[in-house]
């Protein structure tokens, strides 16, 4: 069978009014997306926003309902063996196989993959080496901890030396060394040309790993660009957070705000605890703030994040 | 569905070459801890055997109440061969199935390579064909050793009692992927499994049962893997009866695997 | 009920917590207990009457001969109560342990681990005894055992009976859970259970054996509660029962006693 090269300049996975029904229910509601070669891609969006689905058609396991999607230039639906051939995939549990060993759980994928058993073992060595599980190949899998599991996936993920690697949540529920440890070696295998196409709720995750990414939500696509221009375009340079006293009567001082801030920024957003103030210049809103007669109980300015551009688009009651 | 059917009927469909490679990881388990499957699959058939065939053998053949006065361990024999490779069967189909599908999701994990659902289903029917072969050709070793065939067929009871394994394995693993939980295979086994290794011929003639119980025992498939290989194995073989027990067990293992091919598909490909 | 509240001793009431436990944990899969009920009387109509009617009659201890569904009824009885109690504190029991850590939960709370072996046994016989009496009502209205034949009122004390071997295999079984370190381990308690369930009598006589043979053979659990049931509802009793149920009596309490010490080690090490 002829390998199906695609030219640098088509995109590796194409997406066109993409669509996928559980029933009567809609997950992924006709979303449209490139991933180009040697990029890294990501879906940000809450939970239930339709990031799982989409991975998994993109990984044909998962039957396309509606538009149109090629993987390498290929149907998914027509050549799905062959383009799973071409994959590493990192599901969003480990679904790892806790009656084998460490290695073995990378040598039976080799065998998947149609390495003969003196290959995988040699690519397999390889990759405990990269994700610095040499020391554990022997044991079984149950007591390895939550990071370490994680790391085994991702190698098993590269067995086939995939050319994509689709990454589904891949540092939920990890601790910070953890995160930072898997974090670095997805950047090597960026490094290397691997295509990256993962979905995460993280924003510094988001920032930390992708050139791309379209925030998802309610199965639709709601915003699209680099992390840098989505906080442009989305939010303000700076924020500038209030935090007020609570009163015996359970409100804060901020339910007193009558109007003081009114005029002092672009966008202004209540929330229970704190009050945010969306500006290009936070000191100078603070200041003014004090000026109104204001007195909060601690006062931060921060640089914007991709935090708030995520919840600005996926919702969450405005001051107007 | 009419699809599925027709391509069952396709030499070659049902094992592909991607399926083997479900059977080497199989197999690799089996590597580990081959030990305890030999001596768990063995224990129980082995002890059935020298307490029922040689021990409560004592009080039966007093009386010389078996057709043809056949010797009571004689009788058992070939039967708790074929009964140990539903156990077996019944077992593998169930458990460690829904832990591949729901528990460990191991299976998801092999669907991420070029493995189809299929594949899954076959190499792991493949597995179940393979160790009740190992087992079966182990208890044969002990029939033979202790004196409990009449006729050198009985070796013709190994490939019996792997079909008898498939017409299990096959239906109950169509049954595993339409489960979330092993609340029904709890029920499977009281209701199912028991009954059938008491009452489908095993330790009796089925003309002992009560008439109106006799055409049921007749539609299950252990029975007819019990009286084939007890025909195999007392070298008293009747061509058609023999024909009709293996066509009655490939039947129920043939619709057993178009179910689970659908229920695999259903459960798998979403 | 202020009655029931302050007679019984605290030693008996804490244990009871244990058993409310695990019948919240079954009201929600009642089948599960029901189906249990079946398999004794699988096995009795299987080999009672379907091998029964291919041997006939058996002798038993005193020489008379009864028939085979007679001879084996109690047998089952008896196995069912092993069979019941070591299901229920084998893979059950490890399982809270090991895995729910149910009991690392418990010994934060005024329970002690006596309390916590001991509920466990009362919950084992509570399952046991369900099982039990159905059983002796099928058996009683087949006429398989002296009280249905109303010939011996002895064979009503196969209930207790029953509840003594459930209690002796109870005991056991946890304290042999207790050192069990994975679900493997259990072939090797199958592998005590299964040749016990099939050579003690259980089936057919044992005199067939040779005497060193039969000697070891009574020596095990099985065999002592399967000649107790067997002598009540045949309505052959002797001495040798008061052998008999101190025999289990003393196997439960010095697995209770084993349970309560291996749990400290394991919970609170």
């Amino acid at each position: 069978m002829p390998e199906t090269t695609v030219p640098a300049t088509q995109p590796l996975i194409h997406a066109r009014a993409l669509t996928k029904c559980f029933g009567s229910f809609t997950a992924v509601n006709g979303i449209d997306f490139d991933v180009a070669p040697g990029e890294a891609f990501g879906f940000l969006g809450p939970n239930g926003a339709g990031k799982t689905s989409t991975m998994r058609m993109i990984g044909t396991v998962s039957p396309v309902t509606s538009g149109e999607l090629t993987v390498f230039g290929l149907d998914p639906a027509q050549h799905g063996a062959r383009i799973r051939a071409r994959l590493g995939v990192v599901p969003q549990a480990d679904t790892l196989d806790s009656e084998l060993s460490v290695l073995e759980n990378l040598l039976i994928f080799g065998r998947y993959f149609d390495l003969s058993w003196a290959e995988s073992r040699r690519r397999a060595t390889e990759l405990l080496e990269f994700v610095q599980l040499t020391e554990r190949a022997g044991d079984k899998v149950e007591p390895l901890s939550g990071g370490m599991k994680r790391r085994l996936v991702i190698a098993r993920s590269l067995i086939n030396e995939p050319s994509l690697l689709l990454l589904d949540e891949p540092t939920t529920g990890l601790d910070p060394q953890a995160r930072h440890l898997v974090w670095d070696r997805l950047y090597r295998l960026k490094q290397r040309g691997v295509t990256l196409c993962l979905t995460t709720h993280y924003m510094d995750e988001a920032e930390q790993l992708c050139d791309r990414l379209v925030v998802m939500d309610q199965a639709r696509i709601v915003a699209e660009g680099s992390p840098r221009q989505l906080i442009d375009k989305y939010v303000t340079r700076e924020v500038l957070e209030l935090r007020f006293r609570r009163n015996d009567d359970e409100t804060d001082d901020s339910a007193h705000l009558d109007g003081r801030l009114e005029g002092l920024a672009e966008r202004i957003e209540q929330l229970p605890d704190r009050v945010l103030v969306y500006t290009a210049d936070g000191e100078a809103a603070a200041a003014t703030a004090y000026e109104r007669g204001l007195r909060p109980a601690s006062v931060l300015v921060r640089r914007s994040s991709l935090e708030d551009v995520f919840l600005r688009l996926t919702g969450r009651s405005l001051v107007d | 569905m009419t699809v599925i059917g027709l391509r069952l009927a396709r030499p070659g469909a049902i094992a592909s070459r991607r399926s083997l490679r479900v059977l080497e990881h199989d197999l690799l388990v089996f590597r580990r801890g081959w030990y305890s499957y030999v001596l768990s699959g063995m224990s129980q058939p082995f002890l059935y055997l020298v307490a029922m065939g040689i021990g409560l053998g004592l009080y039966v053949n007093r009386n010389g109440s078996l057709p043809g006065g056949v010797p009571y361990l004689d009788y058992i024999a070939p039967a708790l061969l074929v009964t140990q490779a539903m156990m077996a069967a019944a077992f593998e189909s169930a458990w460690p199935i829904m832990g591949k599908i729901h528990w460990d999701k191991t299976y998801h994990a092999a669907l991420n390579t070029p493995l189809g659902a299929l594949d899954l289903l076959a190499g792991d029917l493949m597995w179940v064909a393979f160790r009740a072969t190992l087992l079966s050709v182990l208890f044969l070793a002990v029939i033979v050793v202790l004196g409990a065939a009449a006729s050198p067929l009985v070796v013709f009871a190994v490939p019996i009692a792997v079909l008898t394994a498939l017409a299990f394995a096959a239906p109950i693993m169509a049954f595993t992927a339409t489960q979330t939980g092993d609340g029904g295979f709890n029920a499977l086994f009281r209701f199912g499994i028991t009954p059938l290794f008491l009452f489908s011929g095993t330790f009796f003639p089925i003309e002992k049962l009560p008439l109106w119980l006799q055409p049921l025992a007749w539609i299950t498939p252990l029975y007819h893997g019990v009286a084939a290989a007890r025909s195999l194995s007392i070298g008293q073989v009747d061509p058609v009866g023999l024909s009709i027990h293996v066509a009655a067990l490939a039947a129920v293992a043939l619709v057993g695997l178009w179910a689970a091919r659908i229920t695999f598909r259903r459960r798998l490909v979403v | 009920m202020i009655a029931l509240r302050i007679a019984p001793p605290r030693a008996l009431t804490r244990p009871t917590r244990i058993v409310q436990r695990n019948m919240l944990v079954y009201r929600r899969s009642f089948m599960v207990i029901f189906s249990g009920f079946f398999e004794p009387l699988f096995y009795l109509f299987s080999m009672g009457f379907g091998v029964g009617a291919l041997i006939g009659n058996v002798p038993l201890a005193n020489g008379t001969s009864v028939p085979y569904a007679v001879f084996v009824a109690p047998a089952l009885l008896a196995s069912s109560a092993m069979n019941g109690a070591i299901y229920e504190t084998s893979n059950n029991f490890f399982f809270k342990l090991k895995y729910a850590k149910l009991y690392d939960a418990i010994i934060s709370t005024p329970m002690s681990l006596n309390d916590i072996a001991r509920g466990e046994v009362m919950w084992a016989l509570l399952r046991g005894s369900l099982y039990a009496i159905g059983f002796l009502v099928v058996i009683a209205v087949l006429g398989l055992a002296g009280l249905g034949l109303l010939t011996s009122p002895l064979g009503l004390l196969a209930f207790p009976a029953a509840m003594v071997v459930g209690f002796g295999f109870a005991g056991a079984g946890l304290a042999v859970t207790t050192f069990v370190r994975h679900w493997r381990d259990f072939d090797f308690v199958q592998l005590a259970i299964m040749p016990m369930f099939l050579f003690s009598g259980t089936f057919y006589p044992i005199d067939a054996y040779p005497p060193a043979l039969q000697a070891i053979v009574q020596a095990t659990p099985l065999y002592r509660g399967v000649h107790l049931i067997r002598a009540l509802t045949t309505g052959t009793p002797d001495a040798v029962l008061l052998l008999d149920v101190a025999y289990l009596l003393t196997m439960g309490l010095i697995g209770l006693a084993i349970t309560s010490r291996r749990l400290g080690k394991l919970l609170q090490s």
